[in-house]
């Protein structure tokens, strides 16, 4: 299995020019999702037989400035080979369909995500923070963060 | 015991004693014990001192380790550094049972309510050790650790604070020693007698 191979299938299956392989950037080549398709994509990379990404990795979120990214690591156990796939957000509203129908291990990734970086998880069946406390306010991993000098009555300046 | 240990005993608890009201008990009764001829089979020492020497030399620690300073703990309480040869090696695993609350880690925000509870548990006397830089005063994360608490003291007083990060297994022991130091010059609450 190679990039080319799964690039083709998803253009062919899902025919826009908004899915694309993106190998500019240093690091892994990655796949730009349309926001409105990560589910059937996701769906289609496990399901199909040639493709078979039956494992998520990891869900990760970045704060770029003007937007956000969801990233989704997905390995094919069969095929022994590993995808990335990038989302964009608003800044304003960054929500996106959770991934919990699909893959399990979902559950507690976007719980992570949604704790340290505020993105949303439509569809998620217990959206709710998972590191930090549960009175916790604000999203310590966006880039306009201040920490807070004081908590429950603890100083900490 | 026989005479010569029974005697060095007595000056080293004699050296420590701080009341002087104990002090003069003490050296009228042992007046009295050396009229008699006694001394030799009878030692006596006051009751402070002796619940001090008590207290000093068991000093039980918690079960408590919260991050990797408490690699360094265990490493103390196993057998190459051994805390047991002063008498803390006895790690109890409920704080009922405990004297000695060693922080071995970083303090968070969500672990302070707990600690805190660990700490009212504990009976009566404790004593606290802020074991590494992150007890201490939040070490690496002062700065950008916007979940972290910059020092246990913030929550719950501090007896002995130890550097590093994490501190060598032999500053804990070190920290132990002094503490046994501290409790073995304070004076026992009159209750406690």
């Amino acid at each position: 299995m190679n990039y080319e191979l799964i690039s083709s299938k998803l253009n062919e299956k899902f025919s826009t020019n908004q899915n694309q392989l993106n190998t500019s950037t240093a690091g892994d080549p990655y796949f730009l999702i349309n926001k409105e398709q990560l589910l059937p994509i996701c769906q289609y990379l496990k399901e199909n037989e040639e493709l078979w990404f039956n494992f998520l990795k990891l869900i990760t979120a970045v704060d770029q400035g003007d937007k956000f990214s969801s990233v989704y690591h997905l390995y094919s156990y069969k095929y022994e080979f590993g995808i990335t796939l990038k989302v964009d957000l608003e800044k304003t509203n960054p929500v996106v369909d959770s991934l919990c129908g699909l893959y399990k291990a979902a559950n507690w990734l976007e719980r992570e995500c949604y704790d340290l970086m505020g993105i949303i998880y439509k569809g998620h069946p217990d959206l709710r923070r998972i590191l930090l406390p549960l009175d916790w306010q604000g999203y310590p991993l966006r880039k306009d963060y201040v920490a807070p000098t004081e908590y429950n009555g603890i100083d900490n300046t | 015991m026989d005479s010569n240990k029974a005697k060095n005993l007595e000056q080293i608890l004699e050296s420590s004693i701080k009341d002087p009201k104990d002090l003069t008990r003490y050296l009228y009764y042992r007046k009295k014990l050396k009229e008699e001829g006694l001394s030799d089979f009878i030692s006596i020492l006051p009751l402070g001192a002796a619940i001090n020497w008590a207290r000093a030399n068991s000093v039980w620690p918690l079960t408590f380790g919260i991050a990797c300073c408490a690699i360094e703990m265990m490493a103390v309480g196993a057998s190459k550094f051994d805390l047991d040869r002063f008498g803390s090696g006895v790690f109890r695993a409920t704080p009922r049972q405990t004297d000695l609350m060693i922080v071995a880690g970083t303090v968070t925000y969500k672990l302070a309510p707990r600690i805190k509870k660990l700490y009212e548990q504990m009976p009566s006397p404790k004593y606290v050790i802020a074991m590494g830089a992150c007890a201490s005063s939040g070490g690496p994360y002062t700065q950008l650790g916007y979940q972290v608490i910059k020092g246990v003291d913030k929550i719950i007083p501090v007896d002995v604070y130890i550097p590093g990060c994490p501190p060598r297994p032999e500053a804990l022991i070190d920290a132990v020693l002094l503490l046994q130091d501290k409790i073995s010059k304070t004076i026992p609450q009159q209750e406690a007698i």
